[in-house]
């Protein structure tokens, strides 16, 4: 039995069971493909975070938002600016203590090189509805490349908890036609 | 030599029992329940306001419960539970007197003291930083303290559970080679040691940061540190609930491991492959390349995975062969339908296995894959899956056990065995209910950690769908069920402990000391058609929710 030393003391000589045997390999088999399921999808997945992200203070970022908010602010929305930045031109996005700032406008089927950062705490990036979850950490400019496939208006949910205000931080993204 | 006298002969099983190990691992289970029912209780006021229409507990409250909730049920309870485990598991089975039980008593005092410390950090209201700290957030100092104190106290434990297997080897109270549960244990041990280790190098210097005496902790080192531990303490669970499931088929049945080399080949798959659960919480974090989220999730095979895969034959497999040997042979199931189900050891047991296997494990393979992390990291996928391992699999598997360790540790019968038949199912059925419509929200987007899915108090405004609302309503009811099965067993272990008949020796009679099954590598105790059957729904059910995962993944935003 399990709670019993084994009945034959050289054990790990006994011959292993058919059934067992090729469900080891089954297993082992499907973890491989899994592991190349990743490797795949890099290729041809459209899905892929890029490896991109560079250290940077909070103050640099904060600088570099503020420029960009500066150059392509459209309007004001509740005390937010949204900024329509040009198709395929980098765009800045703060995460901090409760909100994300600015509020964007993208282009359908346009690419935007996304700079996102965080001032203070972690913050998790949670695109609504399409379900796209980043984790943003103080001093690290994450950057990658997206892609809106669809018009409408998208809400960023933070996801990371961030103190007591944490459910209250919401940040749009626009896509216009 | 111990003295005659500090043993017990115990009238069932015939085992050797060491008083000094048997009150050792009666403190330590009390410890366990006692926490388990403080954080149980957290977790429910978690759910109920997680309920849109109950909305219980307001947001400082409810940060504050579940920070509480994740440390005293994920750590406290399950830590302190191990213990009892590990000492079971060597002294007892072994026939041994327990090694250094005083060192085992101060790992016990320290345990408790920091558990307590770390609890009333966090009912003072300056230490909701949630179960893993993030820095920057910072609690005060003794949150971290405590964590510490708790974890050396635990490492204790550790060393008192290999002294022990170094005593029984010298003196000779076995022979051959360690039973699997006690390999299992030792498994379990190994990782602790790993596990403890990564813990003290994160949260020392974490600590120090918060007395100021260090000016930076880096909140990507942190995390990737953070979850050596954090996630390598959940394969220790995996290891113990694993063993936990081997002892009670034993126990209960007289099941053997249907191969002995396999399944201790399995449980050393844990060992060696553990330390790709960490990676897989850093699959959206900036700053680390894919190929080494790829490799270090999978080490290019799975093979930890595929360690538990092998489990989750041959425990059913070894419950088949004990079965059939006693006559139910006929059909593929007949062994399963007239198994012992309404022995809450057995019954809680089986359902730990089935949702452990089918909730928690195939969900975690889906978290763990680089790519779709995207559409679930920080949802509530998050929590759904880990309470299919840790709640439905491991704390369900520990309760099970809890109904033989009550007459055999504590030699008292179990007061309301009507009920007691019960609770497995009861506390099975909310934990899987919790695991399912979070999940089922996480994949609608809901947030984990939010109090208020609502955004009321929100600048700008965002309604989820109304299905999340439904799911996160199934949750509570959900919760609501899984709490009565918890207070259920606290009361049936508190009650049976204080007030149970003390034990005769009519009471466990059936029950084990002869093998039931032939010989090993005998063509005819190795038919196992009816598990061959649930592997096969398993797998397919694993193959295809994985690529379901990946048509959702192709219907987000393009990204590079």
């Amino acid at each position: 039995m399990a709670i019993t030393p084994p009945e034959e003391r050289i054990w790990w000589n006994e011959p292993v069971a058919r059934t067992e045997l090729i469900w080891i390999i089954v297993g082992f088999m499907w973890g491989l493909f899994m592991f190349f399921m990743m490797i795949y999808w890099h290729g041809a997945g459209e899905q892929n975070l890029s490896n991109e992200a560079y250290r940077i203070t909070p103050e640099t970022f904060s600088a570099k938002t503020t420029e960009m908010v500066d150059k392509y602010k459209v309007r004001e929305e509740s005390n937010f600016p949204v900024v329509h930045p040009p198709p395929g031109s980098d765009v800045y996005l703060i995460g901090r203590l409760w909100q994300w700032w600015p509020i964007l406008e993208f282009e359908k089927d346009q690419s935007y090189r996304l700079h996102i950062s965080s001032l203070d705490w972690q913050h998790g990036f949670s695109l609504q509805p399409t379900n796209i979850n980043l984790q943003i950490h103080p001093g690290y400019e994450m950057v990658i490349t997206v892609t809106p496939d669809q018009a409408g208006e998208y809400s960023i949910i933070c996801n990371e908890f961030c103190g007591i205000g944490h459910h209250t931080m919401i940040g749009k993204i626009y896509v216009t036609e | 030599m111990a003295s005659d006298t500090q043993f017990r002969t115990c009238p069932t099983t015939g085992l050797q029992i060491h008083l000094p190990a048997e009150k050792l691992i009666k403190a330590n289970a009390v410890a366990a329940v006692v926490f388990l029912a403080i954080g149980g209780l957290f977790g429910l006021s978690v759910a109920l306001t997680r309920w849109p229409a109950v909305h219980l507990l307001p947001a400082d409250w409810f940060y504050l419960a579940l920070t509480a909730h994740g440390l005293d049920v994920l750590l406290v309870w399950i830590i302190f539970f191990e213990m009892a485990i590990l000492y079971f598991a060597s002294a007892i089975l072994l026939n041994s007197r327990i090694a250094a039980p005083r060192v085992g008593w101060t790992g016990f005092w320290m345990m408790l003291i920091g558990a307590v410390i770390t609890n009333i950090a966090v009912l003072q209201g300056k230490s909701s930083v949630m179960f893993t700290s993030y820095v920057p957030m910072q609690a005060d100092p003794h949150f971290y303290l405590g964590i510490v104190l708790f974890a050396v106290g635990a490492l204790l434990g550790c060393c008192v559970f290999f002294g022990t297997l170094v005593i029984a080897k010298e003196e000779k109270t076995y022979e051959g080679s360690i039973p699997l549960v006690t390999f299992g244990a030792l498994t379990a041990a190994i990782i602790a040691v790993f596990t403890i280790a990564s813990g003290a190098i994160i949260l020392i210097p974490t600590f120090l940061w918060s007395m100021d005496l260090v000016s930076n902790i880096d909140p990507l080192m942190y995390k990737a540190v953070w979850w050596a531990m954090g996630h390598s303490s959940q394969q220790i669970n995996v290891s113990a609930h694993v063993a936990v499931w081997y002892a009670i088929a034993a126990i209960v049945l007289g099941a053997k491991p249907i191969s002995e080399k396999v399944s201790r080949l399995a449980f050393l798959m844990y060992i060696l492959f553990l330390q790709l659960a960490s990676a897989h919480h850093l699959l959206v974090e900036p700053g680390i390349s894919s190929e080494w989220k790829i490799f270090n999730t999978s080490y290019a095979m799975y093979l930890a995975v595929l360690g538990s895969m092998i489990h989750g034959m041959t425990v059913p497999g070894s419950i088949e062969v004990a079965q059939r040997a006693k006559g139910y042979t006929n059909g593929i199931f007949e062994w399963l339908k007239k198994a012992p189900w309404g022995n809450p050891a057995f019954s809680g047991m089986f359902l730990s296995l089935i949702m452990f296997g089918f909730i928690g494990g195939i969900t975690g393979v889906i978290l763990g894959t680089e790519q779709l992390n995207i559409i679930m990291h920080n949802t509530l996928y998050v929590p759904g899956h880990f309470h299919g391992t840790v709640v439905a699999g491991t704390t369900l598997a520990f309760m099970a056990i809890t109904y033989l360790l009550i007459p055999l540790i504590f030699q008292r019968e179990l007061i309301w065995p009507k009920l007691a038949r019960l609770q497995p199912y009861l506390f099975g059925i909310g934990a899987a209910g919790i695991s399912l419509f979070m999940m089922g929200a996480g994949t609608l987007g809901v947030a984990r950690r939010h109090w208020d899915i609502t955004f009321t108090d929100a600048a700008l405004k965002f309604d989820y769908p109304g299905a999340a609302f439904l799911m996160m309503g199934l949750n509570g009811i959900s919760a609501i069920l899984a709490a009565l099965g918890g207070i259920l067993y606290i009361l049936i272990v508190v009650g049976s402990i204080l007030f149970g008949k003390k034990v005769d020796q009519s009471i466990m009679k059936g029950k084990p000391a002869s093998s039931v099954v032939g010989k090993y590598g005998s063509a005819g105790t190795l038919a196992i058609p009816g598990t061959v059957v649930l592997v096969a729904v398993f797998f397919t059910t694993f193959v295809l929710y994985y690529f379901v995962n990946w048509k959702y993944l192709a219907e987000v935003w393009p990204l590079r």
